[in-house]
């Protein structure tokens, strides 16, 4: 008995691991057929930074040992996954997409990493993403441009560009990522994946490489809903070693899973529908709506009107978190150093102009400026206080819904190249997801359909109260049941 | 808001970063663009409006952890990654002359 190592691949996260429990495969075949499709896609895709085969291969003998003697670590044990090269791995090469980070090897394993392995899944790679999570392309990795597969003249989206084209194109069965200002749910919107930013709290950072810490949140990305639900279950709750990580009990998220949309509110923001949207992207999720509507959904008019000042408010507090975050790339504890700099000065700002590509460069300048001497006021603390104002709109928005539903992306993937040269246009395709970081909120992206024409995933957003990942993951569900799966993308 | 070169410089400096002279003309002009964006912010009256400080209520952060000693990295291990060191002590060009 043998499965085609391709079908293996594209087997659900679930699947998967209730096929080696019930030995029907090996966490062998599993991992030796993610293996392989990497080795025959990735020169196009770009998905992955580093694989560590040796080291995935004995974690998978481990897997199939404990199979044997018909022990079980979780549903996920032994199935091949990946983590964005943001999370730290013991004596495995971590760069956060930077060249100053080049051959680092961390002395410790981040707290999702240690979970992940804790829970039997097998970790495969590290994989790409924007420089220190900075972008909405990929386009700013210092190491290769990471392709989509749905087209591959077009970004996968970013930062977490490379969680989703891989997770897309069947390279591993689920990956995780990190969402700042919408770098899990865009990838995931332009791969057609299932991505999920959790309350800021809800997952520790603990190893996790900081860019804004008041907005920085670990999560999964997935094929399937179901499978994103039992991957933030195995990553999240509290945990001692980050004091911004919650104490708040862990939901079952698998539990009502099935309950379906009967009864939801789900409100609409009417700013979030009012221009600003590619028309293929307006009819993809316009149809979701009422989808939703048909299975017994109440449809909320709803207003967010702080919404068009969180780009504003963002571009300030994340640059700002960010320039003091990446003061620690100097060339003294770890990373690229200048050699032959005359003092301690020279030797900072030479390994920092030599390590770092424009966009940190830009975002540490930008941030420099808003919290120097004189700017503070006029900016950090304004953006802070506007930020208030978004949560306030939201806080409002909740008491008449029970979860909130737009579009992740005003349009669908944009080509490799489109917006390097303009800044601004690239922050702007984080419109719709920014606030909900702002907000500290939860925040998911679930396919819900091919826009016409161009035949590429559009993801609707689903942003839902604190710590109410469940009704999110409950409402994505339903509509993926009614949906039925996308089909999968074009072989790279 | 047209930020001057002069200015540019300062910020540099400011956040130990060497620029070249076009890199110093491209920021000048992308950050000026990018702080005309976040003027929008100015149309909101915020005088009344508390900060957000923090983005978990109050009740929901854990309680800080007894101040006792514990296990950590041991130096070796968590000084490895050093460009240069001595020993367990990380080494750095020269600061007085």
């Amino acid at each position: 008995m043998s499965t085609p190592a391709k079908e293996l691949c594209r087997l659900g996260l679930r699947e998967a691991g209730a096929g080696v429990a019930a030995k029907a495969i090996s966490s062998s075949e599993l991992v030796e057929a993610s293996l392989a499709r990497i080795q025959a896609t990735d020169g196009k895709l770009g998905a992955f930074l580093a694989v560590s085969a040796d080291r995935a291969r004995a974690a998978a003998k481990a897997a199939d040992a404990r199979a044997a003697r018909g022990e079980r670590r979780s549903e996920l044990d032994g199935v091949p996954v990946a983590v964005k090269d943001i999370f730290v791995t013991k004596g495995v090469p971590t760069t956060a997409g930077s060249r100053i980070l080049e051959g680092y090897l961390p002395p410790y394993d981040a707290t999702v990493v240690e979970r992940l392995e804790a829970a039997g899944a097998v970790i495969v790679g590290k994989l790409n993403m924007d420089e220190f999570a900075m972008g909405s392309s990929n386009e700013n990795s210092a190491y290769r441009p990471c392709h989509n597969p749905w087209d591959l003249s077009r970004t996968p989206g970013g930062s977490s560009g490379g969680s989703a084209a891989s997770v897309a194109a069947g390279q591993v069965h689920a990956s995780l990522g990190t969402d700042t200002g919408g770098s899990i749910r865009e990838p995931a919107a332009f791969c057609g994946v299932v991505g999920v930013k959790p309350t800021y709290g809800r997952v520790s950072r603990y190893g996790v490489v900081a860019f804004a810490s008041s907005l920085d949140q670990v999560g999964p990305l997935a094929r399937e809903v179901g499978d994103a639900a039992l991957v933030l279950r195995t990553i999240a709750g509290h945990d001692p070693r980050d004091m911004t990580s919650s104490t708040r009990p862990v939901d079952d998220y698998l539990g009502p899973l099935e309950e379906g949309a009967r009864g939801l509110r789900v409100g609409v923001p009417r700013e979030w529908l009012s221009g600003g949207l590619d028309a293929g992207v307006e009819a993809a999720i316009r149809a979701a709506l009422d989808t939703y509507r048909r299975l017994g959904a109440t449809l909320v008019d709803v207003s967010l009107p702080h919404s068009k000042y969180g780009i504003g408010a963002y571009y300030l507090i994340a640059p700002a978190e960010a320039s003091s975050n990446l003061a620690r790339y100097d060339g003294v504890r770890f990373g690229l150093r200048a050699e032959g700099a005359k003092g301690l000065k020279e030797m900072y700002a030479e390994s920092r102009e030599r390590g770092l590509g424009a966009e940190p460069k830009r975002r540490i300048m930008l941030g420099t400026y808003a919290l120097s001497s004189g700017y503070y006021d006029a900016y950090y603390l304004r953006a802070q206080k506007v930020r208030t104002l978004i949560r306030r709109d939201f806080d409002e928005a909740f008491r008449s819904c029970d979860v909130i539903a737009g579009p992740v992306t005003p349009s669908v993937a944009f080509r490799l190249g489109e917006r390097t040269g303009d800044p601004l246009q690239m922050y702007l395709a984080d419109i719709f997801t920014i606030t909900c970081n702002l907000a500290a909120l939860p925040g998911l992206s679930v396919p819900c359909g091919l826009e016409a024409g161009s035949g590429l995933p559009v993801g609707l957003q689903l942003v839902g109260r604190p710590f109410d990942e469940a009704t999110l993951f409950r409402a994505a569900r339903a509509l993926e049941r009614e949906l039925g799966p996308l089909p999968a993308p074009p072989e790279p | 808001m047209a930020l001057s070169l002069e200015e540019v410089r300062r910020i540099a400096e400011l956040a130990r970063l060497r620029l070249s002279e076009e890199e110093e003309r491209t920021f000048a002009g992308q950050l000026s663009a990018i702080l005309d964006h976040v003027r929008q912010l100015e149309e909101l009256d915020v005088t009344a409006v508390e900060p957000m400080t923090h983005a978990l209520a109050a009740g929901e952060l854990p309680a800080l952890r007894e101040d006792a000693v514990r296990a950590s990295l041991p130096p070796e291990e968590a000084t490895a990654a050093a460009p240069a060191r001595e020993g367990t002590a990380f080494k750095v060009p020269r600061i007085i002359e």
